[in-house]
């Protein structure tokens, strides 16, 4: 049983918004409103490439409450497993991509008296969502956003144009400026909570910072999508499918699952969910487990595996599929 | 087409009866001649006209008498609604999930005109007729939760999603089995559920906890609980214990039929838009022995299921005083043919 209800949109919108950011707008074609959505949200879009079905997940950047439309940034990330080059030289104005529900594993804390966001360079899409939801609730927020150069940064001009630079503050690696994390994190007031998204380091530095400075951990957020890694070609057998899958170097378990034929849920598809949690009937090899969802007792005992992002060494795996 | 509110009572006299559609239309809760404790969750996806699953938020014939015994239990009981000061935007969210659901299974009865955050609420069974701005809580009498939920059968409780836990934050519960919200609210998903016996040990409240956590928008869920309630009253409140405790040694041979009702809540689960939290409904639904045995499927049905009721369910359900004087009579309408499987009657 899947459980995605997928949607069908059309591209009525490409725009190159910097050097390697694209950003596309997606609209039912009878027009009609899209599901409203919570900051933070996410939608999983899939695409044919090259025969190949992809499935990635994108977080939603335009206004929560605008059900004319979704739009989604995508970074073209070059000797990428797929997808973004896709998105970027293939999809144009007038094609339609099969979308999914908005599903949120990013959403605010709704106690918060102070929202404070870290983006770094892409990252910074779930924001966007999260700032227009909080204007419009009253909700207060700063943004500090790290970007390489001006030019490889998106939406910082007119982020700081709509919301003022008192709440936007905006630092260029070109230009010898970083967050100065350990300085703000000193000085937030009492029910503030931080949400990092960016590249790994980034959201690692900032988290450990923060509990340096004695933070409680239920006021850390940070979205940590994995897109999933590539490796050596394994196979896998699919016990109740009674299938065996050849799973190649650019490619998950799941989406070979999938090109089998055989469904299996999912949801982040980054290994954060816990919703592609599948049970290993047998095991002959290593499991390289890529996840942030199990615990690490869990990771040891052998006996799950999170299909969206995590591998296998040896010789046999069997999966309760 | 139109509803025939009915006039009737959930204390004092207890005048409230089912009609015989309302009969035809009750969520029977057993599928076999047995009951057992299970996963019994689905998708909540419209079923069959004539019945309580024909749309996915249920108006029936009680609600204009459900709606006026929810005014008087808050007008005793003010506490019976609360929502944390952070629930805002779920409140509103529960707001438009209700008033599109009534307004689109019952147009007849209900009517919701928008235009931007300029809504219009026309509640006819109840004589309402609000103009309002959508997320301005100030154009309301109340706020935007017990304001819908004052116009909608059930009681509701809206859960927020955080920390990788469920958090009871809000809710209007004024049609409970036997739990408070007051002393609930506030609580995590593992919390609130601790009293339930064995359910931890086998890991039910993890597996359904994982499950609700990934709920999806646009999926609602839903599953069927039940229990017995000894007179039609609404109000099985801990806070009113001692009002309706002894009915439960009042029932005679000569009074089953008028006096000991099943008790079903059709239990649906919604993942909210803006908020990101889940809204619970628990829809309580009552039928007297004497209706129920006009359905001969469920005559013979009910008195196999509480014969073979395991004792300690039996027990946490609160039937054993009446339980057996119960199977007695209803074993008089119990001619032992088989049943044919399935809720619905043939």
């Amino acid at each position: 049983m899947s459980i995605n209800t997928e949607m069908t949109l059309r591209v009525t919108a490409v725009t190159q918004v910097a050097d390697n950011v694209r950003r596309f707008r997606l609209e039912r074609p009878d027009g009609g409103p899209l599901p409203i959505f919570s900051g933070g949200a996410h939608v999983v879009v899939s695409m044919v490439d090259e025969g190949r079905l992809r499935r990635n997940p994108y977080s939603l950047m335009s206004p929560p409450n605008d059900t004319a439309a979704y739009e989604i940034s995508v970074l073209r990330v070059e000797k990428s497993r797929g997808g973004s080059v896709f998105l970027h030289s293939h999809v144009k104005v007038g094609d339609t991509l099969a979308v999914s529900q908005p599903v949120n594993l990013f959403p605010l804390d709704h106690r918060g008296r102070k929202h404070l966001f870290f983006a770094g360079g892409i990252g910074i899409t779930p924001f966007m969502a999260m700032m227009a939801q909080l204007e419009r609730e009253g909700g207060a927020f700063e943004l500090h956003y790290a970007l390489r150069t001006r030019s490889h940064g998106a939406y910082w001009q007119e982020l700081q144009q709509r919301y003022g630079t008192h709440r936007v503050k905006v630092y260029c690696d070109a230009e010898n400026m970083s967050i100065p994390t350990a300085r703000l994190l000193q000085y937030q007031p009492l029910g503030t909570h931080l949400y990092v998204c960016g590249p790994a380091g980034m959201i690692d530095a900032t988290l450990a910072s923060a509990r340096n400075s004695g933070w409680p951990e239920q006021n850390l957020h940070f979205e940590r999508f994995l897109a999933p890694p590539p490796g050596k070609p394994f196979r896998v057998v699919l016990q109740r499918s009674n299938v065996q899958i050849a799973v190649e170097e650019h490619q998950s378990i799941l989406e070979a699952v999938e090109a089998a034929g055989v469904d299996a849920p999912f949801l982040c598809r980054g290994g954060a969910c816990g919703q592609c949690e599948t049970a290993v009937v047998r095991l002959d090899g290593t499991l390289e487990h890529n996840d942030h969802y199990l615990e690490e007792a869990e990771k040891a005992s052998g006996k799950k595996l999170m299909i969206c992002v995590s591998r296998f060494h040896g010789r046999e795996l069997v999966l309760d599929l | 087409m139109a509803i025939a509110f009915r006039q009737e009572t959930f204390r004092d006299d207890f005048t409230f009866r089912n009609s015989r559609d309302g009969i035809r239309r009750f969520p029977f809760p057993f599928h076999e001649d047995k009951y057992m404790y299970a996963v019994n969750i689905e998708p909540h996806v419209p079923g069959q006209a004539g019945t309580a699953y024909e749309h996915l938020i249920d108006v029936d014939e009680h609600y204009v008498a459900e709606m006026h015994d929810r005014a008087l239990v808050l007008n005793e009981d003010p506490l019976r609604c609360q929502a944390l000061p952070h629930m805002m935007s779920a409140q509103w969210d529960t707001l438009e999930l209700l008033m599109e659901q009534q307004a689109q299974g019952y147009p007849e009865h209900f009517t919701l005109t928008r235009d931007g955050d300029r809504w219009r609420w026309i509640n006819r069974p109840l004589g309402i007729d609000q103009s309002f701005v959508f997320g301005d809580r100030s154009t309301l009498p109340c706020e935007p939760m017990e304001y819908i939920t004052r116009q909608a059968q059930g009681d509701f409780c809206i859960v927020d999603q955080r920390d990788g836990n469920l958090w009871m934050d809000a809710g209007m519960v004024t049609t409970q089995a036997d739990w408070s919200l007051d002393f609930d609210v506030g609580m995590n998903f593992m919390e609130w559920h601790a009293p339930v016996p064995l359910a931890h040990e086998i890991g039910v409240f993890d597996r359904a906890l994982k499950f609700l956590l990934n709920l999806q928008l646009g999926k609602p869920v839903r599953r069927l609980n039940w229990t017995m309630t000894i007179n039609p009253r609404l109000d099985t409140s801990p806070e009113n214990y001692p009002k309706w405790g002894p009915d439960r040694a009042s029932v005679t041979p000569a009074n089953v039929g008028e006096k000991v009702h099943l008790r079903v809540e059709l239990q649906t689960l919604w993942r909210l838009p803006r908020s990101n939290a889940i809204l619970f409904v628990i829809r309580c639904y009552l039928i007297s022995m004497g209706e129920l045995v006009t359905v001969p499927k469920w005559a013979r049905r009910l008195p196999r299921v509480l014969r073979t009721l395991p004792d300690p369910i039996a027990d946490y359900k609160g039937l054993t005083r009446y339980r057996g004087t119960t199977i007695d009579w209803l074993s008089r309408h119990d001619d032992g043919a088989p049943t044919s499987a399935g809720f619905f009657p043939d």
